[in-house]
């Protein structure tokens, strides 16, 4: 079976003044379709820089990606970006914000009339179809993303990538758009990525989640599959033992295993040596995902349906 | 007085004379209003007692009743040479239809009134003037800023001549662009006056540079996540620029916008009057060169003509920036 989306050996390096920076080294995931997948690390440890590569905004250094059978070179709809900061064009109502992308994706395959029925479609799916004529500065931080989700949905991406989508809001707007996001993602099946600080929502959300070892050359730590049955629900989920116990191992790998770097030389040292071997555990853990994907009850097509 | 005032006031039974004076604000109605006018009377006060102590060799220097003189003269010549344009069109007129009149055939001439141009008229010229030097300037401003503000590269290669050009006075200009044109533009019937062109071309030359580095500027600053987006889109460059790079630059490009009518303004009243091209600053010399008793006033009402109309113009552009901003919170001023 091809993967859906595949990097294989991606590293970045960058250039600042000269002097080279690397951030990621040997990063290899591979995700079926239809599948949830968070990215969890530390501040810096680039899983923002994974993002940007899947997104085609950042070319790797070496290896790369490939997105159904084709590698990816440039930015393109097909990987739609929801921004942490919503990114609206503030002189855009919110209906031509997503009319802007729709117009640039269905130009030719819908008709004027189709594509407003689509953009309207879109936005009702987040519930923000009675605020179309205001302005982004006129609706508050938790709308203004899920104008930012309408206009991803609406571009029908074949790789929907978040980048702490819901990092800037309070805790309830955060628990509702999670909410939101968990039923439009069980209606439509999108693949998703999704990079969070939130281990509760990495938890809440994913079929699996993605550990990232802290930089320079950071690279995936582990990869936790998350087998809770859905459609869940966080009341019910939060005192539900697998849902405490996989917590718990994200919270271990996150302080125990990979505590931030304190900013000692020694301390970096240590931690650049516990990388490497869970480097290469890593390459076995992606192998045996792929190999073994039914005894999983999180796997992707069960999860969708 | 007082007295019929407050009757008048219980008087009105629905308190509207009440509710005014509650919505009544010493304190802004003293900074909108009072101070103001407060600033203008000083000023003219200072005028009047300084101008009576200024004696030249063209009498005493004019203070603001003998400026008031001038403008009701400027006026009136004005108002005498529209009835004489009149009176000559239809003179013509009448002249052309007996000649009609006589033989169907023959052939009749149209002469348009070449009378002195008034001091209104010169206005309408400098106006015009402006304008046009400030559309030239900008058709070229706007889109290289954008190129700059888009492109490092492009704004490494500008950036010098920007820099070098940018202090050069119109003075300097304006010899050379009178040889430029007058070698260059040499065609029948021309279109457009030749002097009217040097100043247009030396009045565009000046104010290029304040809407070049604002354009620079406003489209360096765009927002990166913005740019992310439109390239997620995958958005052509035409429709990147159209739909994300002018937006988000119309508060520095309108920014450049001013600075630059308010520096083609300045600098258009020096050109004319270098270049004898007709307009404000020609009618400045001409009155400085003529020389009567009357002549100072007049200079002076072209200088607060130019105050005033330079004014009105920054506050054209401001009502015309708030009417395109798309942040309506962003105050402006």
């Amino acid at each position: 079976m091809i993967n859906y989306l595949e990097l294989s050996g991606v590293g970045i390096e960058f250039d600042t003044n000269g002097s080279k920076f690397r951030a990621l080294q040997n990063v290899n995931l591979k995700l079926d379709k239809g599948e949830f997948v968070s990215l969890i690390g530390h501040s810096g440890c680039g899983k923002s820089t994974v993002l940007n590569i899947v997104a085609g905004l950042y070319r790797a250094t070496e290896g790369g990606v490939i997105l159904e059978g084709k590698e990816v070179l440039d930015p393109g709809p097909d990987r739609a970006v929801v921004f942490q900061n919503h990114s609206l064009m503030p002189w855009l109502s919110v209906y031509d914000n997503v009319a802007l992308a729709v117009d640039q994706v269905f130009r030719r395959s819908k008709s004027r009339a189709e594509r407003r029925d689509w953009i309207e479609h879109n936005l009702a799916l987040v519930n923000m179809d009675h605020a179309m004529d205001k302005l982004p500065s006129e609706i508050s931080g938790g709308m203004k993303q899920r104008v930012g989700i309408a206009r991803c949905l609406a571009m029908q991406p074949k790789v929907l990538l978040m980048d702490e989508p819901f990092g800037a809001l309070d805790a309830l707007t955060r628990a509702q758009l999670q909410d939101s996001l968990m039923q439009i993602q069980a209606e439509l099946g999108n693949t998703v990525i999704m990079i969070t600080h939130d281990v509760d929502e990495a938890v809440l959300l994913s079929d699996r989640i993605v550990m990232m070892s802290n930089g320079p050359a950071a690279t995936i730590g582990d990869i936790l599959p998350v087998g809770l049955a859905r459609p869940r629900d966080r009341l019910a989920l939060a005192e539900d033992p697998e849902f405490v116990h996989l917590r718990q191992q994200v919270l271990e790998f996150l302080y125990a295993k990979h505590g931030h770097p304190a900013g000692t030389q020694a301390g970096n040292q240590a931690e650049a040596a516990a990388v490497s071997p869970a480097g290469t555990r890593l390459a076995a853990v992606a192998k045996s995902d792929a190999a073994v994907d039914s005894p999983e009850p999180g796997a992707p097509g069960t999860a969708a349906a | 007085m007082s007295d019929t005032l407050s009757n008048a006031a219980a008087a009105i039974p629905d308190h509207r004379l009440e509710r005014i004076l509650a919505g009544f604000n010493p304190g802004k109605l003293a900074s909108a209003l009072i101070l103001p006018t407060l600033g203008i009377l000083v000023f003219l006060l200072a005028w009047h007692l300084s101008a009576s102590r200024i004696e030249t060799s063209l009498g005493q220097f004019p203070g603001p009743v003998q400026v008031w003189e001038q403008v009701q003269n400027l006026a009136a010549e004005h108002r005498r040479e529209r009835d004489k344009e009149a009176a000559f069109n239809e003179r013509q007129q009448q002249r052309n239809a007996r000649k009609l009149a006589a033989n169907p055939e023959a052939e009749v001439k149209w002469r348009s009134y070449t009378g002195k141009p008034t001091f209104f008229d010169q206005i309408v010229t400098s106006l015009l003037t402006v304008g046009a030097g400030f559309l030239i300037a900008n058709l070229i401003a706007i889109p290289l800023g954008v190129l700059c503000g888009l492109s490092a590269s492009m704004y490494k290669a500008v950036n010098p001549v920007i820099q070098v050009f940018k202090p050069v006075s119109p003075l300097a200009w304006l010899p050379l662009v009178t040889m430029v044109v007058s070698a260059t533009y040499s065609v029948e019937d021309p279109m457009f006056d030749k002097a009217f062109l040097n100043s247009a071309i030396t009045v565009a030359l000046c104010c290029l540079w304040p809407t070049l580095i604002n354009t620079t500027v406003g489209v360096t600053g765009i927002d990166r996540d913005l740019v992310n987006v439109s390239r997620v889109m995958a958005l052509s460059p035409l429709t990147h620029i159209h739909k994300i790079v002018l937006p988000a630059a119309t508060p520095m490009i309108f920014t450049g916008l001013r600075l630059s009518l308010a520096t083609g303004w300045m600098v258009l009243i020096a050109a004319e009057m270098l270049a004898q091209n007709p307009g404000l600053g020609k009618f400045v010399w001409d009155e400085f060169q003529n020389g009567s008793s009357n002549s100072l006033g007049r200079i002076m009402v072209a200088v607060l003509a130019i105050g005033l109309i330079g004014f009105m113009l920054d506050k054209l552009m401001l009502a015309l920036q708030k009417r395109v901003s798309w942040d309506k919170q962003a105050v402006l001023r």
